[in-house]
């Protein structure tokens, strides 16, 4: 059973997308790793980023973080503040 | 305090919030927006955060720099938006009692910011556009 989860999009992710958020279709106890792989599927554009992070409710999350339909999630290219 | 702000960012203000009579010295450390990167004319630039995780991020750093020094106030101020050359992007400002512990904490902070917060910079040239350390 799939659910969709909805993803905030920053820099250089927004650019290369073209949106500032986006919904995808994930399945139960997908994790953060599989969000990253159905993205870099959709969008080729995104591997070509020196690194890409998520966070998940605001908090840097691992690869094998499990995902639920509440989540806030954010993809985290490299930052470049200060 | 800790803020992100679409205005220009006020030193005095920020030095007014850093006073306390247990200050022996007050550090600032402020990021400028500069022309010339890469040898190329700069027209602006453009900040972008995440604003929520970047505030708590900004937070952790300072209670970091908080178990690592003695800290009597500590302003954080990140800017976002279009910015101009020559105008301040981030404000770190440290009181502490002595001085070695205010350069200290304030270099650590920044150094910090720059490394964990998701805050993003693209670089608008008059011949191109790109965001800074996205690309190997």
């Amino acid at each position: 059973m799939n659910f969709p989860i909805s993803v905030l999009l920053f820099g250089i992710t927004r650019d290369l997308t073209g949106q500032s958020s986006l919904s995808l279709p994930l399945a139960e106890g997908a994790q953060v790793s599989d969000l990253l792989q159905v993205l870099t599927d959709q969008f080729p554009d995104l591997g070509r980023i020196r690194s890409l992070m998520v966070a998940v409710n605001g908090e840097y999350a691992e690869p094998n973080q499990v995902l639920s339909v509440t989540d806030e999630v954010a993809l985290i290219p490299p930052v470049s503040g200060g | 305090m800790i803020s992100i702000t679409s205005d220009p960012i006020d030193i005095s203000s920020a030095l007014t919030l850093l006073q306390s009579d247990q200050a022996g010295a007050v550090d600032f450390f402020l990021g400028l927006v500069r022309d010339n990167t890469q040898q190329r004319p700069v027209d602006h630039l453009e900040y972008e955060a995440y604003d929520r995780m970047a505030i708590s991020e900004m937070q952790k750093i300072v209670d970091q720099a908080h178990e690592r020094w003695t800290i009597l106030e500590c302003v954080v101020v990140h800017r976002k938006g279009l910015l101009r050359v020559g105008e301040i992007a981030v404000l770190i400002g440290v009181s502490t009692p002595h001085r070695a512990d205010a350069f200290d904490a304030c270099r650590y902070i920044i150094d910090t910011i720059k490394q964990t917060v998701p805050i993003w910079k693209k670089e608008v040239f008059t011949d191109g556009e790109s965001w800074v350390n996205a690309h190997p």
